[in-house]
């Protein structure tokens, strides 16, 4: 492949990108040629993972689609079918370190192979028409390919095969265990089950934070200027607690649903947050005193819970018919309890003014 | 035909033709090898993705499948959308 292929790469932004950083838009007469990618991770390429990750230009993040020739890859070399997202073509290329093989890139739009895969994108026309725009069949001998299992949600493989000749083999859920897959010829049940570990939960923690810290850091400023710095300290803390919290804990916080792991990370701040009012609030009546902390209890759970039912989307288990269960039964109390928790606060400060 | 409780996993039986690549495609492990044919061995974990009744060639497995995301159906009922999928550009 030609260095100037890559001069509308929209990666890197510069013109002395590497073979593998081919990204971008490229020019029609080369559509069909046999593009090269190898299996190392330059720090520019990483770079660029720590951008995604953290959110910066999302859906910016493209690889060129096609073919793409890994190592010394010949016409008995296997075949195996990502997205053209970066972090997911980079996750393929590094874990095949070594091995010559063909990457068949399918348009998804910069998005994943799972999402694209739920959205139709990453699917069975997507990669009937790129096997044939790719001429596939005149590269190899070979009539197999490898996609990941999680492409599954938008490839029949009955169908690839009976419109195109290649048979479709799934392979793992992650792209880490495909050289023992292929080693073994079959993929372990381990490696057919969707894990979200530890890390798989933090590295989300930035992209959510992202979107919904604008609106937290907002409305924790509004509780500063109508309540104070205890309201906006507890508002603050039940941000962090869903953004954070939630993700980190979401295995052992004692709950199915996920608007119920977030009520019980909000509880615990708004409880602290009531505390502290309490504590700090001398000179006023009990019951003042006692409203108060009771429009804390009230109106700070619901905004983690909020949180953490957005974070559905993020994780590998809800169905939509959960989802949609979820929806119905949370979101009224959400809304109630944030509600009744401000009247309750408005009231007790308007006593106070009374009497002051 | 066997359903799960919490979704809407449909899966009959009689129709399946053993291939299992319905154990193959779920990675939560909603199916099981079972004999003749293939079980419903933990349909409650299903998330409705879609990926066992699209690769079934038998047609023997039924779900309403989509995107188990509140953000993406709480945009949907506000912004009056019908199709709940996760479109928009700033997520997934």
């Amino acid at each position: 492949m030609k260095e100037e292929d890559n001069a509308g790469c929209s990666c890197h932004g510069q013109k002395s990108a590497t073979p593998d950083n081919a990204c971008g838009p490229a020019p029609a007469s080369n559509r069909n040629e046999i593009k090269t990618a190898t299996s190392v991770l330059t720090f520019q390429d990483k770079l660029t993972h720590v951008l995604a990750r953290l959110g910066i230009r999302r859906g910016g993040w493209r690889v060129e689609p096609g073919l793409y020739r890994l190592g010394d890859a010949g016409e008995e070399s296997p075949v195996l079918v990502t997205a053209n997202y970066k972090l997911s073509f980079d996750a393929l290329r590094s874990a095949l370190s070594g091995m010559d093989a063909f990457i068949l890139v399918l348009d998804t739009f910069g998005i994943n192979v799972w999402c694209a895969a739920g959205k139709g994108t990453f699917g069975t026309d997507e990669l009937v028409s790129r096997i044939e725009s790719s001429r596939l069949a005149d590269v190899v001998t070979t009539r197999r390919m490898l996609v990941p299992q999680l492409g599954t949600t938008g490839v029949a493989a009955h169908e690839v095969k009976a419109r195109s000749g290649f048979k479709v083999d799934y392979g793992p859920v992650r792209a880490e265990d495909i050289p023992e897959f292929l080693r073994a010829g079959k993929a372990t049940p381990e490696m057919r089950r969707i894990r979200f570990d530890l890390r798989d939960r933090v590295v989300l923690i930035p992209v959510e934070a992202n979107q919904a810290l604008p609106i937290a850091a907002g409305v924790s400023l509004a509780a500063y200027i109508a309540d104070g710095t205890i309201a906006s300290a507890g508002i603050a803390g039940a941000a962090i607690a869903g953004l954070v919290g939630v993700p980190v804990l979401l295995p052992w916080l004692p709950a199915d649903e996920y608007s119920a792991k977030g009520f019980i990370l909000g509880g615990i701040v708004a409880l602290a947050t009531a505390g502290t009012a309490l504590l700090s609030d001398d000179g006023s009546s009990l019951t003042l005193r006692l409203m108060r902390a009771a429009s804390y209890v009230l109106a700070i759970p619901p905004l983690t819970a909020f949180i953490a039912l957005n974070f559905t989307g993020a994780t590998p288990y809800p169905s939509p018919s959960g989802v949609r269960k979820e929806i119905f039964r949370y979101v009224p109390v959400m809304a109630g309890m944030t509600v009744t928790g401000i009247i309750v606060n408005v009231a007790q400060k308007i006593a106070r003014m009374r009497k002051g | 035909m066997a359903k799960a409780k919490v979704n809407t996993l449909e899966f009959d039986r009689d129709a399946c033709n053993n291939c299992g690549m319905c154990i193959t495609v779920c990675p939560h492990g909603v199916f099981a090898e079972d004999g003749r044919a293939v079980r419903l061995a933990d349909p409650d974990a299903c998330m409705e993705c879609g990926a066992c009744a699209l690769n079934c060639s038998q047609e023997a497995i039924r779900v309403d499948s989509g995107v188990g995301c509140a953000n993406a159906m709480i945009m949907a009922a506000l912004t009056g959308r019908k199709e709940v999928t996760c479109g928009c550009d700033s997520c997934c």
